[in-house]
């Protein structure tokens, strides 16, 4: 049996062609059903997100298989699998495993290492498995690919730095606070940057937003939105020893926070640790400022040199991730191939024949006065038996035709005899806690 | 026995010191984990070696450098213990560990012989006295352990250098905070100390203060900490200010103790 993939991503398709094949996530259940009732398709999990369209399935006949896929994808969605064909791409065996680790582990994303494209693989599998178009194979490989992700998670640093620079404010500032529910963030003037960077902390979770502008009304609108507390302008120091966290973004030609204000109003506030963002250009924080004690100072530029560097981090983590990856591969195989028909009927005979010559040998030590012959006689007898035992599930598992699911016999055969590296029960049921 | 069970807790205690000092460059989650259960396991040693003298001698045993030695490094890790388990830091162990680990050693340098009880010392008051000024003493080592690292996470955000270690090392408001309680559970112990110890004084000696070495030290100690505290109320010593003060503090402490006994004498020498 062979896992086959058939897709297109970011990679190699536009949004403009991503969208054209693009699944609902609300109707799930005919696709699903509609690939497993292909010719020799067995098993089929559908990954839609919005940067990827893939399609997982197991098949005897890897060419046809992939061929039938993508004919699916075409079909299914009226579009010419000609204007498709040049985006998709299609790998089987290790390579589609390798796929799928990468692309659980968010190796394969936009920005390498966000952990979002775990979470949408667990609901695309959640759906198969709803809709048991998913099987004892493509079961066992999305769990290894879930594991796969959690190791690379724990393991590496894939995915513990900010790479926006929004992101990275945030981070800072839990460095310096520890905890942000109990914290205020100042809001001084408006700008694309500075909202994002607040909305980032509410959603963080802080305890309260001020908003200040020159134009009253402005603050008072950008304080709706956030529900957030507007302050005049004029009253900025009043308000400044409430304030933890200050993002500002003024049109202000010059400095409108100076060194000799932070340090009085850190005595306001008896010393307790000020963070100060300046995303303004020209800059409204006179640079000094970073001197003040307990006074943190950090400049577009300088959270951009934070988004730039953990950028590099990634990319090294993520040659860490690839090898966790490669190692993993080994270990899926080998389980895979302990589902080939063959050496589980050798291995399932020599279990019988050790039975049969353990018992043998049991009776015969206590036979004493055993006839001539009969020894030999014996064992052909019990030999023709365990023969005609077998034949029956032997040639069942031999059978060819399509539509036999000869890999469960043997993962079953493998589990009732113990023949080693059967799938565990707790690895056939669904299980998308984290 | 007494020896292996020494011998023991100084071998745990370094392989507990290695394990969170790797802390600081690796990620698994799992050495932490063992870092803090080998502590634990040579935390229990220690206290089953500190068990064994008190019945071997008969008294409480801190009345020699060496046990004395021993139990302010036996205070600090049980200090330490259940600052890891309250604030989930096991970071904390990488500067604190080395430190518990380095008393340790030093005991190990000086004679562990049991030997009959000078009889000035004689009296109820040594074990209250000396067990609660080592509990103070540990929790002042704790609070010089985070403010070095207050210190260096400060030093990390002003210059903008966000390194691996930086990304290791607690935000800043919490070491300032596990810094300030080991202060204010430290100060009453030591003030404790100094009362306990001139009540101790008055019967043994006749006099509640004779401004031996020691007892000058002590006090210089008090007031270091005494000024700590009360600035951090009044006008808000946080931060950098307050992480070099209580190094300071903490080195007075390490004089008081070493230093005085080692070269200026007195009452309190345990020659």
């Amino acid at each position: 049996m062979n896992i086959i993939v058939v897709g297109l991503s970011h990679k190699t398709a536009a949004v403009e062609v991503r969208e054209k094949v693009a699944f609902s996530p609300t109707q799930m259940e005919k696709p699903l059903q509609a690939v497993v009732a292909l010719p020799d398709i067995t098993e089929a999990v559908i990954v839609s997100t919005c940067n990827r369209v893939e399609i997982y399935a197991t098949t005897r006949d890897v060419a046809g298989g992939m061929a039938r896929l993508k004919r699916f994808l075409a079909d299914y969605h009226n579009v010419p699998l000609e204007m498709l064909e040049s985006h998709l791409y299609s790998y089987h065996g290790e390579d589609a495993t390798r796929h799928v680790f990468r692309v659980a582990s968010s190796l394969d994303s936009m920005v390498v290492g966000e952990p979002q494209i775990l979470g949408q693989i667990k609901t695309s599998y959640g759906y198969a498995a709803e809709y048991k178009s998913s099987g004892i194979i493509l079961n066992r490989f999305l769990h290894k690919a879930f594991s796969v992700a959690k190791r690379v998670r724990t393991e590496t640093k894939i995915a513990s730095s900010a790479v926006s620079v929004a992101f990275a404010a945030v981070e800072l500032a839990k460095k310096i606070f520890g905890e942000l529910s109990d914290k205020t963030v100042l809001l001084i003037g408006a700008g694309e940057m500075c909202e994002l960077a607040a909305k980032h902390f509410i959603n963080t979770g802080v305890r309260g937003v001020m908003v200040t502008n020159r134009t009253f009304e402005r603050a008072e609108k950008l304080a709706e939105e956030f529900s957030a507390k507007a302050v005049r302008f004029d009253d900025l120091f009043d308000h400044l020893p409430k304030a933890d966290i200050i993002l500002s973004s003024t049109g202000a030609p010059h400095f409108i926070i100076h060194e000799k204000d932070v340090e009085e109003v850190l005595r306001r506030r008896k010393m307790k640790p000020m963070f100060f963002i300046d995303i303004a250009v020209p800059r409204d924080i006179d640079p000094k400022v970073n001197n003040v004690e307990n006074a943190y100072l950090y400049t577009v530029d300088d959270l951009n040199g934070v988004v730039a560097t953990n950028l590099e981090q990634r990319k090294v983590e993520a040659a860490k991730a690839e090898a966790i990856v490669e190692q993993e591969i080994g270990q899926f195989f080998k389980w895979l191939s302990s589902l080939e028909v063959t050496p589980t009927i050798v291995a399932l005979r020599n279990r019988f024949d050790e039975l049969r010559k353990a018992e043998l040998a049991k009776t015969l030590s206590n036979w004493k006065d055993l006839p001539p012959g009969a020894e030999k006689k014996l064992d052909a007898l019990m030999n023709a038996y365990m023969n005609k035992l077998l034949h029956q599930p032997t040639s069942v598992l031999k059978r060819t035709d399509p539509g036999n699911r000869n890999d469960l016999y043997v993962d079953a055969l493998r589990n009732l005899f113990d023949l080693g590296d059967a799938a565990t029960p707790q690895e056939v049921m669904v299980d998308l806690e984290d | 026995m007494n020896a292996l069970l020494f011998n023991s807790t100084l071998v745990i205690y370094a392989i507990a010191t290695i394990l969170y000092l790797s802390c600081l460059v690796r990620t698994e989650p799992k050495v932490g984990r063992t870092a803090q259960l080998v502590l634990g396991a040579g935390f229990l040693v220690h206290i089953a070696y500190t068990v064994d003298r008190y019945f071997e001698a008969g008294h409480t045993p801190i009345t020699n450098l060496h046990e004395s030695l021993s139990f302010f490094s036996l205070a600090t890790v049980g200090i330490y213990l259940f600052c890891e388990y309250r604030y989930k830091a096991y970071i904390l162990g990488s500067f604190v560990t080395p430190l518990a680990l380095l008393i340790l050693a030093i005991a190990a340098t000086f004679s562990g012989i049991v030997a009959p009880l000078n009889p000035a010392l004689k009296s109820k008051w040594l074990t209250v006295h000396t067990v609660v000024a080592f509990l103070g003493y540990a929790a002042f080592a704790i609070s010089f352990g985070v403010s070095i690292m207050y210190l260096i996470q400060s030093h990390f955000l002003k210059k903008r250098r966000l390194g691996p270690l930086f990304q290791k090392l607690p935000p800043l408001d919490l070491l300032d905070a596990i810094s300030y309680r080991c202060l204010t559970f430290g100060f009453p112990l030591l003030t404790f100390a100094i009362i306990s110890g001139a009540i101790w004084a008055e019967t043994a000696w006749g006099t509640y203060w004779s401004w031996d070495p020691k007892e000058t030290w002590s006090l210089i100690t008090w007031f270091i900490y005494a000024a700590l505290l009360h600035g951090r109320l009044t006008t808000g010593w946080r931060g950098r200010k307050a992480a070099m003060l209580s190094i300071v503090g903490f080195l007075i402490v390490i004089f008081t103790f070493l230093g005085v006994n080692l070269f200026l004498g007195g009452l309190h020498s345990y020659k």
